[in-house]
């Protein structure tokens, strides 16, 4: 067995970062407080001390005006990576992420490529109520143009930010904010880097198929342990990349086990959750033993008491309850 | 007690104590607010005014209960100042259903109809064209009221001050526009934020007349504060008031403060709004100090009631949750 190491995801990511810097002098990370203040999740601390102002590079209070230079700057040949705080604040700068990155290549009818990394935290779980903690990745994940990956595990942390940066395209990452103190285990050395495109099984079981991604991931396999206490056999699916959508790992699983509950964070109306159904029932409807049954959050802003935040969003009962119909058990 | 538009405030003693007590209480709550986070029974994120209190205290002076306040997360101080019941803003950053929004916002959200306080707004910057809007309304529904704003020297860096302060301006708008410039956004000084650093000549550059304040001291920010709300009243449009403050607490209580010297925070510390102008008002004999005892006396046990009420006050049942998205159909529109 090789050698392998514990650590958290943050640490995973600044990891990846210091890498990323090291290996490629094109690459600079910018965004607020990512320098002095030490990233406001601490991802980037040290950083500035190793690589300089110019490299890690503190913006001002502006989303749209940020983001907007990393996208020239990609054009004009460095590999930024912009970090903005939380995906709440990025809606100031969906208009540089949506109408200018998303459309360039396109619209310029393939003259001009923007190899951009934007990376934001996401999702509830931390009391900060409405204005920090919605999980609109499927917005993004909307979006053509647009590549959006959500690493749930340490490893995905540490191996998706160099391929993101490999990728002549503008490549979201979604960080949920509860994951950052997460521990995970990853190979001591080598090669971090990994695919983006293909979803991971996480669990593989014969009943049931689980989707899900991002900060959702835990509490599903929360759900198949509990599950599988009663004998529910449950196999769950980590997403990993938003858009594109790995469907073959998805139908493979479902004709297997003819039953899928998907968990997403995001509102369960226009939600990622329901396009994947959507393609579930396209490509695999004769497969289907039940309804396809979806856990979601609440349609309601996310609010601030725990118990109406945990009310809000995906939990372990709400999953196994879901499962349960799907067996009607 | 200033009138018109004296440029000096006239300190009658009641006035003083007034001041100060709002001072006080402002800076006790918030202490209690620390302590009872390290206790969780407040949540989330926690954004102390402690050190910029004679800002909130001293705008306050010059607005009546028409006029209508636009803040940021950092905004207890506000809401105190502005008289909301203390015990629901206690309940309210408990998460607890009396408090000041029913729970559902914490200490970032809170808003108060009856005391126009329009937030509590967490997107920095969010506040500014909000407030254009409500002067706006006043405007064209010919109410002579004026709209203020707070927020910090960071929000000078979005695009959404910049919009807003242009409209505001074309449209002659009876905005009082506070910048509490403290110096640091999160751990960003305003020297690297910045590239020109004089707030208050972006305001000049969209023709609002502006003034900078010394924002530790209370008396001068009331003074300025009337001068500008008396301006605005007669039609002379927006204002803008850089009001120069500083945080004593981190940023909030995540914040671990690599960002500036301890040695600079105690500089700060030693010309904080409450200190100098308890002290000067011992000084030239106004008060004594009977009176600040009296007066912490009476702060601690509205404290103490405040946490009382938090602590007494119903968990909003978990079968309401998805109130209050929509407005109920059965509410019909008043119109005045
Ligand atoms: C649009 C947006 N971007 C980033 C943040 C994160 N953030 C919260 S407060 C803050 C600093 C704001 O500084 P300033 O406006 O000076 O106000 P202060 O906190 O000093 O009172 C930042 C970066 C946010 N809340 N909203």
């Amino acid at each position: 067995m090789s050698k392998t190491r514990t650590l958290t995801y943050r640490d995973a990511i600044r990891e990846a970062l210091r890498e990323a810097m090291q290996r490629d002098d094109r690459v600079f990370l910018m965004g607020e407080d990512v320098g002095r203040y030490g990233g406001a999740y601490a991802c980037s601390k040290g950083l500035l001390e190793e690589f300089g102002e110019a490299r890690i590079r503190d913006a001002p209070l502006s989303e749209s005006g940020f983001t907007g230079a990393g996208i020239g700057a990609a054009l004009g040949g460095m590999r930024p990576i912009v970090e903005i705080m939380t995906v709440n604040f990025s809606l100031l700068a969906l208009d540089q992420i949506v109408n200018t990155a998303a459309t360039l290549r396109h619209m310029s009818g393939g003259q001009f490529s923007v190899p951009i990394v934007i990376r934001m935290a996401t999702g509830a779980g931390r009391q900060l109520a409405a204005q920090h903690s919605h999980s609109l990745e499927c917005w993004f994940a909307h979006v053509p143009g647009l590549r959006v990956v959500a690493p749930a595990t340490v490893a995905d942390a540490r191996g998706m930010l160099w391929t993101a940066l490999q990728d002549p395209d503008p490549v979201i990452i979604f960080e949920h904010a509860t994951l950052y103190n997460e521990e995970g285990e990853i190979a001591a050395e080598g090669e971090f880097s990994c695919d983006l495109d293909k979803a991971a099984i996480s669990r593989s079981g014969r009943d049931v198929s689980l989707i899900t991604y991002s900060g959702s991931l835990s509490k599903t396999l929360d759900a198949a342990q509990r599950l599988a206490e009663d004998g529910i056999d449950c196999e769950v699916i980590d997403l990993r990349s938003l858009r594109p959508l790995d469907d073959a790992t998805i139908m493979k699983s479902v004709n297997k086990t003819t039953r899928a509950v998907i968990v997403d964070e995001g509102w369960r109306s226009g939600s990622l959750a329901g396009e994947i159904s959507a393609r579930i029932v396209e490509q695999a409807f004769y497969s289907l033993d039940a309804p396809i049954e979806r856990v979601c959050s609440e349609e309601v802003p996310i609010p601030y008491p725990s118990h109406l935040e945990k009310a809000a969003t995906p939990q372990v009962e709400s999953i196994v309850a879901a499962v349960r119909k799907t067996l009607r058990t | 007690m200033a009138t018109g538009n004296e440029t000096k405030v006239h300190l009658a003693r009641e006035h003083a104590l007034e001041l100060l007590q709002q001072m006080i209480l402002i800076r006790r709550f918030e202490e209690k607010c620390a302590e009872l986070y390290s206790a969780e029974k407040i949540r989330g994120f926690l954004h102390l005014y402690i050190g910029e209190e004679a800002n909130a205290v001293g705008v306050m002076q010059a607005l009546g209960p028409d006029d209508a306040i636009v803040a940021t997360y950092r905004e207890h101080g506000h809401a105190l100042a502005r008289g909301l019941p203390a015990g629901e803003i206690m309940a309210e950053m408990f998460g607890k259903a009396s408090g000041s929004s029913r729970g559902r916002g914490g200490s970032m959200h809170i808003f108060d109809a009856r005391h126009r306080f329009y937030g509590g707004n967490a997107i920095v910057g969010g506040g500014l064209p909000l407030a254009v809007g409500l002067a706006l309304a006043d405007k064209m529904q010919g109410n002579n009221r004026v709209t203020c704003c707070f927020f910090g020297e960071g929000a000078a860096a979005e695009g959404e001050f910049h919009e807003a302060l242009n409209l505001a301006s074309l449209w002659d708008l009876p905005v009082l526009f506070i910048c509490e410039n403290n110096g640091y956004a999160m751990g960003t000084a305003l020297e690297r934020s910045e590239s020109n650093p004089d707030i208050s000549q972006h305001a000049a550059a969209y023709s609002i007349a502006s003034e900078a304040v010394d924002g530790m001291n209370v008396v001068e920010v009331e003074a300025a504060a009337r001068r500008a709300v008396d301006a605005i009243r007669a039609g002379k449009g927006p204002w803008f008031l850089e009001n120069k403050t500083y945080r004593f607490r981190a940023h909030s209580m995540f914040d671990a403060e690599l960002y500036r010297d301890k040695a600079e925070v105690e500089k700060w510390k030693k010309i904080g709004p409450v200190i100098r102008f308890s002290e000067w008002l011992l000084e030239t004999g106004m008060i004594h100090q009977t009176d600040i005892d009296s007066i912490e006396r009476e702060v601690a046990q509205t404290i103490d009631d405040a946490v009382a009420f938090a602590e007494q006050a119903p968990w909003e049942p978990v079968e309401d949750l998805t109130r209050d998205v929509m407005t109920p159909p059965a509410r019909e529109e008043v119109r005045p």
